[in-house]
């Protein structure tokens, strides 16, 4: 029987045990063995960077700049001399790096001509404070150590970077989740382009300081993963010292199946991306290791396996169109063999995905060959030409049960090329490859750098150490806001409905609840609705003003109550309060048409209404009246009388 | 138990290692009122205080522990460092250069050990070509340590007897010499080999770093590279400095020994040649001579080696309001050569006369260079000027402050006879006084103007 792409893409998926998440239960985790932990990093709110004086938070448009600058990123000597291939990947990659700096946000320290400047001690106090309320152990003295980069992501080559506070701990409402430590860091460059062996980066994100809070791998399942991550942002948030908006919250997401490999996802922008992304990591690494044994079971051997390549550049009658445009582009062209090999590349690894995309991803990154750049004997569609493929086996004169590949690229890229699918191959029959993989809207994950270990870093030579004296602990630790879990219980006691806890918390607005209530003595579950609905629904609906902030609804419901006013007229103001935050109440209720009017007032009007409901029906339902009532006495009863005392009247 | 095993620790810190019998290098597990630590004790840098404990945490970074939090301490483990430097062979290849490399001190290449965070200075070919392997496509490399300063203690002492190196090396054939040299002085060094080593028929080659080696943007390695190529292959046999051209990793620049000067503290490209144009533009493919007029390579071994160096010369850097006590107590203290960095033109106010008058009188003998650094003396514009010259102020044309520095301390190594003196100050020898300043001798481009902004948007600064 002659082998099926489709039917073992299908089979391995099936046999991988992967299933929609919705239909996920724990049981389903436990059986591939999740486990995941998180890196939660969070920019700083300061006004300057972290080692220069660069103002903070502000952003260009990526041709918006003023000079370039060219750097290559060698390794340190003992990476050569003491590790494997692997860790040499970037340096393989031979990648120029162009820095686009614009005066404005980059001065000399940026970009690495001219050492640092006294770490920033606002950013220190703020990330002490947050280590504090993370119960971490804060250190006596501050080291500013190296991690070293390659990927030229800091034109240092490294991130300087410090350790704060080591073992802490966060309560979840059913869950203690432990913290390994909690570092102060400068953020990276934003990259513009990574074409090729050219990559572009500019320089306005780097050095703004940044926490990262690191856990140990307690979870165990995707959403308790997200439901920790948002914790901790809310938890930094808390503090009201943080930066909100895009990029200024991203989590690192590192996942690993019973068996598998820290794998870590990068870079994840929003928390409610988190349990679709691990559901499918965990569920890739497992098939990945069905397939590991698969492969040594028909008798492909770790130490012996190799590849063989034949060069048919010369080629001239491919009919598949991308081996066409290959040779048109003057590209080399290379047949590798992949001895008993057969079923892998359509083995199963994520939804639409299988093991040959993790080749065609490493080949991008690693050998710097654009995408398309290979086909594969088991493609699912008719990219591949049969008589390609029959070409391709003969001239590497392949056995049954061999895969084989075809990839094409500039001439210099093609020795790496050949070092990266052979080594992928490799790992394939070993296990799952520690690496960082860069998340897609999708769910999915696609390679992006080989995982880097704690052996790079080193301490920083320009910069003394800090100590932290204990009484400079206790002046921070005297302005801490309150933990999470306990405003987390405090909503539940006040019969605040749970659906809004996310945006209470991440707009940090419980202090600003508790004080509403105690000054107005408004019904908390009530205030807690109309910010988790009423205000989200406006912030998404209308466009608040500049001058609008969160502060204005505690003037306005004080208003309402020195006034003697129903809170809920604060729900028709609402709008007009973010588009026009400096305008009087008096003037909002004005321009409302709001029309002061008493309760007997209102309550006259009802027995005429009756009647006007009442004309030329024979039958009257109760309900219906009462309805048809309160919607024409809605409007002018908001903000005099509650309407449920209207309805009681009725 | 001996002092070696508690590195760096002092006071506090050590009384607290010594009583809980935690060594340097010891796994430990400490106890404090801040809650519990893990890690590795690491060695304490000297100038730290005595009032923390270095420890490596599992996850590689430093913390420091308080000693006055700890509350109990106790060795789990032990493993000392290794410093070993991997080296590997440097091959040799027939048919390329052969190229001696003299280290003085400062770091061009080195490793970095991890687990200390230590900087291991890599220098002998098998380590450097370790550390830069491309250096085996350029030469054959042979290296000596003459001696391990600091680029700020470099002195007469170092440039005598590098002097001396050189004439040894030349002698025995080679066919270029590099100098790994730290930058802060790299053009004193370049001025005092210019002089004492002359008529020279190999290139002799400065090099140093502006980053240092252990991180990944570092220039050594390029400027390695560099400076190898010119050593080995270049026609120019003369006394360079060899460092970046740009701040990108693009290109190097070859300057005169005597016309160069570090113009930013911290920049890759603070390097500059002053009043003139570079000798010429290396990169790795090629030399790109921007000089027509250089001394080229020779076959023979003709070179001649002065090494001659007076050590009471000194530098005035003028101010206004200058006190005469100043160049009194420098006259008082003995020095016999005194050059003058004036202002403007060169110039120095009336009140210094008497004592200028008094410092000739005593056989001083007195140049005057120029704050500006570029551009030449002109005595003649102004009564000051010609009164300073009557008063025995010789001027050094374009010569460079800290250049005339060198050559005047060079020049009374060999005379004290005035007129000597004079002839040998004011004869150059290459290019410390050029004839003429070129039109783009003097760029000091100004941002902020839109024509400069273009220019440093399109070509990389």
């Amino acid at each position: 029987m002659s082998f099926s792409s489709k039917d073992n893409y299908d089979k391995t998926k099936k046999d991988s045990g992967w299933l929609p998440r919705r239909d996920a239960k724990q049981q389903d985790y436990d059986k591939v063995g999740f486990m995941s932990g998180l890196e939660v990093h969070q920019q700083l709110l300061t006004k300057e960077k972290m080692f220069c004086h660069c103002p903070a938070g502000i952003y260009n448009h990526s041709d918006d700049y003023d000079a370039e600058i060219i750097r290559h990123m060698r390794p340190t000597l003992s990476e050569l001399g003491e590790y494997d291939g692997t860790a040499l990947m970037e340096f393989r990659t031979r990648k120029e790096i162009t820095y686009r700096i614009k005066n404005e946000t980059a001065c000399t320290y940026e970009v690495d001509d001219t050492p640092p400047f006294p770490l920033n001690r606002e950013a220190l106090g703020i990330s002490i404070e947050i280590s504090l309320l993370s119960k971490l152990n804060v250190v006596g003295e501050v080291h500013i150590t190296r991690k070293q980069y390659l990927d030229g992501s800091i034109p240092t080559g490294f991130q300087r970077t410090a350790i704060i506070g080591v073992e802490g701990e966060l309560e979840l409402p059913n869950k203690k989740i432990r913290l390994i430590q909690l570092s102060i860091e400068e953020d990276s460059c934003r990259e513009i382009s990574d074409i090729g062996h050219k990559r572009v980066y500019k320089t306005d994100r780097l050095g703004m300081p940044l926490i990262e809070t690191v856990t140990y791998p307690d979870f165990v399942n995707p959403d308790e993963v997200k439901e920790g991550c948002d914790y901790i942002r809310f938890l930094n948030r808390s503090t009201g010292k943080v930066r909100t908006g895009i990029g200024a919250g991203r989590q690192d997401v590192n996942v690993s199946c019973r068996g598998g490999s820290r794998v870590e996802i990068k870079g994840v922008a929003h928390t409610k991306w988190i349990p679709e992304l691990t559901h499918n990591e965990v569920f890739r690494q497992w098939s990945l290791l069905r397939m590991k044994d698969y492969l040594i079971e028909k008798g492909a051997e770790v130490n012996k396996w190799k590849i063989s390549h034949f060069d048919i550049s010369d080629y001239s009658a491919f009919n598949s169109e991308l081996l066409i445009n290959a040779k048109k582009n003057d590209f080399k062209i290379i047949a590798v063999n992949l001895p008993a090999f057969e079923g892998s590349f359509s083995w199963f690894t994520q939804p639409g995905k299988m093991f040959a995309n993790e080749i065609t991803d490493r080949l991008k990154v690693i050998a710097c060959i654009e995408k398309p750049n290979m086909l594969h004997s088991e493609e699912l569609n008719n990219s591949m030409n049969e008589g390609d493929l029959d070409f391709i086996k003969k001239s590497l004169k392949s056995n049954d049960g061999d895969a084989q590949i075809v990839f094409w690229g500039p001439e210099a890229d093609v020795k790496t090329a050949l070092e990266t699918i052979e080594e992928r191959c490799i790992m394939a029959l070993e296990g799952i490859p520690e690496e960082t993989r860069k998340s897609l809207t999708d769910g999915t994950t696609i390679f992006e750098r080989v995982l880097p270990g704690a052996d790079r870093m080193y301490p920083d030579t320009d910069t003394a150490p800090i100590p932290l004296e204990d009484d400079y602990i206790k002046s921070l630790e005297s302005g801490l806001p309150e933990d999470i879990i306990d405003r987390y219980r405090k909503l539940k006691d006040w019969n605040v409905p749970e659906d809004v806890y996310t945006y209470l918390f991440s707009k940090d607005l419980f202090p600003l609840m508790e004080e509403i209530i105690t000054k107005t003595e408004i019904t908390p579950s009530y205030l807690g609705t109309f910010l988790g609905h009423r205000l989200k629904f406006a912030e998404g609906q209308f466009k608040s003003n500049e001058e609008f902030n969160y502060r204005v609804i505690l003037r306005l419901f004080e208003f309402l109550k020195s006034k003697g006013l129903d809170f809920k007229l604060a729900e028709k103001m609402l709008p007009f309060l973010m588009e026009h935050p400096m305008m009087e109440f008096d003037s909002i209720i004005a321009s409302l048409k709001h029309k002061r009017k008493s309760k007997e007032d209102l309550v006259a009007r009802i027995p005429i209404l009756k009647e006007k409901f009442a004309n030329g029906k024979t039958e009257i339902s109760e309900a219906d009246r009462r309805n048809w009532i309160m919607g024409q006495l809605r409007n002018s009863a908001i903000g005099n009388i509650s309407l449920h005392e209207l309805s009681k009247e009725i | 138990m001996d002092n070696d095993i508690f590195q760096g620790y002092k006071g506090d810190a050590l009384e607290i290692l010594k009583k809980y019998q935690v060594r340097v290098w010891g796994t430990t597990k400490v106890e404090t009122t801040r809650g519990s630590f893990e890690g590795t004790v690491l060695p304490r840098a000297e100038n730290d205080d005595d009032k923390h404990i270095v420890v490596k945490i599992i996850t590689g970074y430093n913390i420091g522990i308080d000693t006055r939090t700890i509350t109990s301490m106790v060795e789990t483990g032990y493993k000392k460092a290794n410093y070993k430097i991997p080296e590997k062979q440097f091959p040799f290849t027939p048919g390329l250069p052969s190229v001696k490399l003299f280290g003085t001190g400062g770091t061009i290449a080195s490793r970095l050990d991890y687990r200390t965070g230590a900087v291991i200075p890599a220098f002998s070919p098998g380590e450097l070509y370790g550390a830069v392997p491309e250096l085996a496509d350029i030469c054959n490399l042979d290296t000596e340590k003459i001696f391990a300063v600091f680029s700020e203690n470099m002195g007469p002492k170092q440039y005598m007897a590098l002097a001396k190196a050189i004439g040894k090396e030349i002698e025995k054939g080679i066919d270029g010499i590099v100098i790994g040299h730290g930058t802060d002085t790299l053009h004193h060094t370049g001025a005092a080999l210019t002089f004492m080593c002359q008529n020279l028929p190999v290139p002799v080659v400065l090099v140093g770093s502006q980053r240092s080696s252990d991180r990944p943007s570092s220039d050594a390695a390029l400027n390695l590279m560099h400076a190898m190529k010119a050593a080995g292959q270049s026609d120019i046999a003369e006394v360079q400095i060899c460092m970046f051209g740009p701040t990108s990793d693009e290109y190097g620049l070859l300057h005169k020994g005597t016309r160069v000067r570090k113009m930013h503290s911290s920049y890759r490209s603070t390097f500059r040649t002053i009043g003139d144009t570079p000798l010429a533009r290396i990169n790795r493919d090629e030399i790109l001579p921007i000089k027509k007029n250089y001394n080229k390579r020779r076959n023979d071994k003709d070179v001649k080696i002065l090494p001659f160096f007076h050590d009471k010369v000194t530098m005035l850097y003028y101010y206004p309001g200058m006190a005469p006590d100043t160049l009194d107590a420098l006259v008082d203290a003995g020095y016999k050569g005194i050059i003058f960095v004036g202002t403007g033109l060169g110039h120095v106010n009336k009140e210094l006369y008497p004592a200028i008058e008094r410092a000739h009188a005593k056989g001083v003998h007195m140049y005057m260079t120029l704050q500006t650094l570029w551009g030449y003396v002109h005595m003649f514009v102004y009564d000051t000027g010609r009164d300073m010259m009557a008063k025995g102020i010789i001027p050094a044309g374009n010569m460079l402050p800290e250049v005339a520095w060198v050559k005047l301390s060079w020049v009374l190594g060999q005379t004290e006879e005035p007129e000597e003196v004079k002839r040998m100050m004011l004869t150059p020898i290459n290019d410390e006084i050029t004839n003429r300043e070129p039109y783009n001798g003097y760029l000091v481009y100004q941002g902020g103007v839109p024509e400069v902004e273009a220019f440093i948007k399109d070509v990389h600064k």
